[in-house]
């Protein structure tokens, strides 16, 4: 991994490794249920145990995502969500609390908006940098000069069927941290973990990763312990998106809590 | 902002490639200039990767070579027939005008043709399941046909809008032993049926071949669908060289995704003397907003895999395209297609669902064929050049154009009834339901047998 300059998302995760635990990844869609409200449940995860927070651009045609997202996402569209919002959202998530923000997003609205605007416009908000489920390294020239120049992280993911050649290569192109795909799929919630995450996670290793972070399906303190004891991280979505659209900010809040009890954090901190 | 040549633009532009130019036959991919590639889950890049592995080993394999040949000729009926429609040359300013009628193919369009060859390779690689999407369902009978004929499980995700549309090849699905999936994400039609047929992948890739029906996604479903398709092209050149002793002045086919048109181009691309258009879906008109005109009218974005041309707003959310025609009711295009809009060496003009009606219409009254409301779209578009090419010419009979017939409308004739007021209030045909006699009884049986069917499905 290119590590020129102080990665956000590796300093999160590097404070949690500090602490002697894994980090806790959360993901929202901006604009959901409208872009204030996402705001504030950006700001509940990060005061109730997220280290990291990943910001979802809501997009037309979702191809990694299940059910729960997509109704979310197709929501806060009809709500009128713009992508420019994206960036009131990273602001003022930033603004308020030391977690890292990144933002998730499939290609295309960066590719209209301009690689180098977008990546300009996000780093100005103080956004950590791009998870990008629909952009493979191979593509991804554009994004790595913007990244490079605006100083933000790559995240790319690595799945299950990732050959070691793809892996490697995809480690490599990978800044901040690299996104394990625990199973072979999309966004959900299931009722256990794959094994297969494990082997992933020990790949990504193999090949050089220093931060590996594992997602998809993962939903309870279960899932989260289990991930824990053998990953930097431990992305969760679907759990909280359901949250947030059951009991609003403060469910947001008291599932990041439940969730990060799982990460095997010193007891006293709650 | 197209860069595409308007049609009186296109003569300097296309030969002016082509004189020295380098072939424009058998683009390998993944790029078609700057569209193409794969811009894909990494989930999925290994999936692609065994594709198109696989793909390049048949293609140099003499016996996948002589087993698709059989099915083709064999199974599907190939080759294909070109037929002179001398009637309806007379509303396309007497040019002279021929059908290649992929309408005669098994299943009824030219869809059979890219299917039964992912079929073979499904159980080169082998997968025991196969799911596609469809829009007018042609994709989605020819798939079911072929997965029945090979033993392969299938299931097919059509939208919800689409399955209203087109419910007489949902039936056929049916029967020909498929699960039909009906979506009711984004605007339920065609680019919706990806998505979901892409998550479907994603989860079941193991087992799995997604037989996707178009020239357009990831690498290397654009150049793969194209080979199964040249067919079309290769016959349809030497027919008319048997048939006229010269090469069509020009040749047209719709645009949905863009197979049958790049099956058909794909024979022609080097010679320059022949004009090559494709016809976009016009929808209610391309001022209305309402259409599916992506390389008229989009610019390049991704979507499902391939930069291409693409029905955007502002922030790269997909635009919902509009067609009569669920067929080519899709927001982007074939990424091949891109890059010969650009290059300047096929000419891409809209048609709306009026035009292609209309045309409908004629062919219907002419020639005695009804034809596909997507290959309508085509006929229109050869009525228009027809006109524009015999114009000030002495003789308009020397003037050949071959229009692809890509598929029979029996699938549309509801569409069609109600777009030509057959129907009453009740949605029957007008002057069907005088009979005073009761109904008999095996209308009923059979319905039970088709619940059956479902049943065991699921
Ligand atoms: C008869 C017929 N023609 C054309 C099309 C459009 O697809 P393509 O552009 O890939 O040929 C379809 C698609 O369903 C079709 O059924």
């Amino acid at each position: 991994m290119t590590e020129e300059f102080a990665s956000k998302s590796a300093a999160a995760i590097d404070r949690a490794k500090a602490e002697g635990r894994a980090a806790l990844v959360g993901y929202l869609p901006a604009g959901y249920p409208t872009v204030q409200e996402s705001i504030e449940a950006g700001i509940a995860l990060a005061r109730n145990g997220a280290d990291l927070i990943e910001i979802g651009i809501p997009y037309s045609d979702p191809v990694m995502d299940g059910p729960v997202i997509q109704a979310a996402t197709t929501e806060a569209i009809s709500n009128g969500f713009r992508v420019a919002n994206v960036f009131d959202v990273v602001a003022g998530i930033t603004a308020a609390t030391d977690s890292a923000v990144l933002v998730m997003t499939y290609w295309n609205p960066v590719m209209r908006m301009g690689v180098d605007e977008f990546a300009r416009r996000l780093a100005e908000a103080g956004g950590a940098g791009l998870i990008t489920p629909d952009l493979v390294p191979d593509e991804a020239h554009e994004w790595f000069e913007a990244s490079d120049r605006y100083g933000l992280d790559r995240v790319f993911l690595v799945a299950p069927s990732s050959t070691p050649e793809r892996l490697d290569m995809t480690v490599k192109a990978s800044r901040g941290f690299v996104y394990a795909v625990s199973i072979m799929g999309v966004t959900g919630t299931r009722t256990s973990v794959s094994s297969t995450a494990e082997d992933v996670v020990a790949r990504a290793h193999a090949a050089g990763a220093e931060r590996v972070c594992v997602g998809l399906g993962v939903s309870n303190p279960d899932h989260v312990r289990e991930i824990a004891a053998y990953a930097d991280g431990v992305i969760v979505g679907t759990a909280l998106v359901a949250a947030l659209r059951d009991g609003g900010v403060d469910a947001v809040g008291q599932l990041t809590k439940n969730l990060s009890a799982g990460l095997g954090r010193a007891a006293a901190e709650a | 902002m197209v860069d595409a040549p308007t049609a009186g633009s296109e003569e300097n532009v296309a030969d002016a490639f082509l004189q020295g130019g380098p072939s424009l036959r058998n683009a390998s991919g993944p790029y078609f200039g700057s569209y193409g590639g794969r811009w894909m889950p990494e989930s999925l890049i290994a999936a692609l990767d065994e594709v198109q592995d696989t793909f390049e080993k048949a293609k140099a394999d003499p016996d996948f070579i002589a087993q698709l040949k059989d099915l083709n000729k064999n199974y599907s009926g190939r080759p294909s027939l070109l037929t002179e429609a001398k009637r309806f040359s007379e509303h396309a300013g007497g040019a002279r005008i021929f059908l290649k009628r992929e309408d005669l193919n098994h299943t009824g369009s030219h869809k059979i043709n890219n299917v039964l060859g992912q079929a073979l390779l499904a159980k080169r690689m082998g997968k025991t399941r196969v799911i596609a999407e469809t829009g007018a369902g042609q994709h989605g009978v020819a798939s079911a046909t072929a997965a029945a004929l090979l033993g392969l499980d299938c299931v097919v995700y059509m939208g919800a809008e689409d399955c209203r549309r087109q419910a007489l090849n949902v039936a056929r699905m049916q029967l020909l032993g498929a699960t039909v999936v009906p979506v009711t994400n984004g605007s339920q039609t065609l680019k919706d049926a990806i998505n979901d047929a892409l998550r479907d992948w994603v989860s079941n890739v193991e087992h799995t071949h997604y037989l996707l029906g178009t020239a357009a996604g990831a690498h290397p479903f654009p150049a793969m669908v194209r080979y199964f398709h040249e067919v079309i092209g290769e016959e349809a050149r030497s027919q008319i060289l048997e048939q006229t002793g010269k090469l069509p002045d020009a040749i047209a086919a719709c645009i949905g995704g863009g197979s049958n048109a790049i099956g058909l181009f794909h024979a022609f691309l080097d010679d320059a003397s022949v004009k090559i258009y494709g016809f976009e879906a016009g929808g209610e008109g391309v001022e209305t907003g309402r259409h599916a005109a992506a390389i008229s009218l989009g610019r390049p974005g991704v979507l499902h895999g391939a930069r291409s041309y693409l029905m955007q707003d502002e922030d790269g959310q997909t635009i919902e395209s509009h067609s009569i025609s669920a067929g080519l009711d899709y927001p982007s295009v074939g990424p091949e297609h891109s890059y010969l809009a650009d290059i300047g060496r096929v000419t891409y003009e809209a048609v709306t669902d009026t035009e292609a009606m209309d045309a409908f219409s004629v062919l219907c009254r002419t020639e005695g064929i009804i034809p596909a409301i997507e290959s309508s779209h085509a006929l229109a578009g050869a009525i228009k050049i027809g006109h524009r090419l015999t114009e000030g010419k002495e003789n308009p009979s020397d003037v050949t154009v071959i229009v692809n017939l890509s598929g029979r409308g029996d699938k549309d004739v509801e569409t069609a009834a109600a777009w030509f007021n057959m129907l009453d209030e009740e949605g029957h045909v007008k002057g069907t339901t005088l009979s005073t006699r009761k109904p008999k009884g095996p209308t009923e049986r059979t319905n039970e047998a088709a619940v059956d069917v479902n049943e065991d499905q699921n």
